[in-house]
């Protein structure tokens, strides 16, 4: 799976709190969640994450296992989310939902294009072609189908 | 020797593996949205109910009619699957669950991050999101990365005005927000014995703040005693010498009452740093600190007495509600000034019922003290159910060993 968006730098240790706050959580209108995404970090942020790659610290979407973390990010229009390391219920809920997320060092310069392919284990970002640590099989196979439900209702069981 | 999760999972940290799921549940938040995937899924086909739990925790009842159309929907759904369906006022579900719903040994996924805290009982337990859940409802199973084990080891025992809680936090800030990612936590060591399944379930919780996957305890006579309450028979789970890819020690007799510091779970220190600053609300509940015992220890020290700030109490489920009914913690509470409210999650999550303002503070007794997570503005200091009790009383941070 390739990709590319420019780069939108975030901290460290991003919790699902500040990616979607729990105001906002009682609805099946995804549209709210985009609206609202990252408000309560950076309220200017949700505008500019359309076609972004977030570069962000280590410990990304730690905190709760709401799923709508992943779908608000999805909705506002980011492409991928790299960082040195994610919180686990987020990581397998973005491979879920068919975000892209990227394991790497690479640092960050806002606004820069940043390229990615995840089969073949890069990022380039800073003029600098980096490795991304390999998703499983599995869940490869689920990125690569668009989510989970689009996998399971492919025929799988 | 292996670690517990390789035990369970029957392969060596580092595997991917396929398991059937023992035990599956979700809450009115994460249901919705799991529902909404399985539709979508379309295969028609929901496996197991009576081993599927729907449990309504957090925001209950509720609060307006969007909360109530949706819980309303789900309330159909589960009538339509068979699942089993714990309604408004039942508790929080990890409580749930901890009554008689789970065993040593078992897979146990709940669309909750808090779902490690069935760990206590010896069982696989961890969170997942909503997708996951239809998922499993769907099929039955899924796939696991088996976890490398980072050992807690215990030593003596908690004694003075230290609870499980103070250990949470310790082991917390010890490890830090991602000490433990992709990790399991393994509790045990001499001083494990004499931790109740209250506090085991209570350091079991919080093993995800410093991103494990799980926190468990091996099941052992304390295990048996208490399932054989609910008329469960219990393996046991001998431990022998194990092995850890890491490790840390903690000496319960030395431990001390603890507080975590807005806005980081890991940001920890003894509670005496911060005696006397002023808070605006206390908050006794949830999944780490809303049991009978942490009701009883806090109705112990405020007893007889009047709270000087307002206080919040939500039971973490029925059953700690009747008991404290029973036994007359709750008259004791009530009498003290606490504002009782429904078992479930109450404000922890900050949607309803006791939610704080701008600028207030609120001492807490549950698991996450994120920015804006209880109210916009607000700040949440984290700490134990006898620290809340004393801090209730002074209307400020105080310690329950100093200050009453």
């Amino acid at each position: 799976m390739r990709g590319e968006g420019h780069a939108v730098c975030l901290g460290t240790d991003i919790d699902t709190d500040l990616i979607i706050a729990g105001r906002y959580l009682r609805t099946k209108d995804r549209s709210v969640w985009a609206g609202h995404v990252f408000e309560d970090l950076d309220p200017g942020l949700a505008p500019r994450l359309r076609g972004a790659v977030i570069m962000a610290g280590k410990n990304f979407g730690c905190g709760s296992s709401r799923e709508q973390a992943v779908v608000a990010l999805k909705e506002a229009g980011v492409v991928a989310v790299a960082a040195p390391s994610f919180a686990r219920i987020f990581y397998r809920n973005a491979v879920n939902i068919g975000l892209p997320v990227l394991v790497c060092e690479a640092g960050c310069k806002e606004d820069e294009m940043v390229r990615f392919d995840l089969e073949e284990g890069w990022i380039k970002a800073g003029g600098e072609r980096r490795p991304v640590a390999p998703l499983s099989a599995r869940m490869r196979a689920i990125l690569a189908a668009g989510g989970l439900v689009a996998y399971l209702s492919g025929g799988r069981e | 020797m292996n670690t517990l999760s390789e035990e369970i999972l029957g392969a060596p940290a580092g595997s991917y593996v396929d398991r059937p799921v023992d035990r599956a549940y979700v809450h009115d938040g994460t249901g919705v949205l799991a529902r909404a995937a399985w539709e979508e899924i379309g295969t028609g086909r929901f496996t197991d109910p009576d081993r599927k739990y729907l449990i309504f925790d957090h925001i209950v009842p509720a609060n307006t009619s969007v909360t109530a159309d949706l819980q309303h929907e789900l309330r159909a759904f589960a009538r339509r699957t068979g699942m089993q369906f714990h309604d408004v006022g039942s508790g929080v579900c990890h409580q749930v669950m901890a009554e008689g719903r789970a065993l040593p040994g078992e897979v146990i996924v709940g669309a909750d991050s808090h779902t490690c805290t069935l760990g206590a009982f010896g069982a696989f337990a961890t969170g997942v999101g909503a997708t996951d859940m239809a998922g499993i409802w769907a099929t039955g199973e899924t796939w696991f990365l088996v976890p490398e084990t980072t050992g807690v080891l215990f030593e003596g025992e908690l004694s003075g005005g230290a609870e499980a809680k103070d250990v949470a936090l310790a082991v917390v800030g010890a490890l830090g927000m991602d000490g433990a990612t992709y990790r399991a936590l393994e509790f045990a060591g001499e001083g494990a014995a004499s931790l109740s399944i209250a506090d085991r379930l209570t350091l079991c919780n919080m093993a995800v703040e410093t991103g494990a996957k799980t926190g468990m305890f091996r099941s052992d006579a304390v295990t048996r005693a208490y399932l054989a309450s609910f008329g469960l028979d219990t393996p046991l789970q001998p431990g022998g010498t194990q092995r850890y890819s890491a490790e840390i020690s903690i000496d319960l007799s030395a431990q001390e009452p603890l507080l975590a510091l807005p806005p980081r779970v890991d940001t920890v220190c003894p509670v005496a740093e911060k005696e006397g600053l002023s808070v605006d609300q206390v908050f006794l509940g949830t999944c780490t600190g809303g049991r009978y015992q942490d009701l009883e220890r806090f109705a112990a020290i405020v007893r007889g007495k009047t709270v000087a700030v307002r206080t919040v109490v939500v039971p973490a489920s029925r059953a700690v509600l009747l008991r404290a009914a029973a036994t007359g913690v709750l008259s004791d509470l009530v009498e003290a000034g606490c504002a009782v409210a429904t078992p479930g999650c109450g404000p922890c999550l900050g949607a309803h019922m006791g939610v704080i303002g701008e600028g207030e503070v609120c001492l807490s007794t549950a698991n996450r003290n994120f920015r804006n997570r209880m109210g916009v503005g607000g700040e949440i200091y984290l700490a134990s159910p006898s620290t809340a009790a004393a801090t209730a009383l002074a209307g400020a941070i105080c310690s329950p060993e100093g200050c009453q």
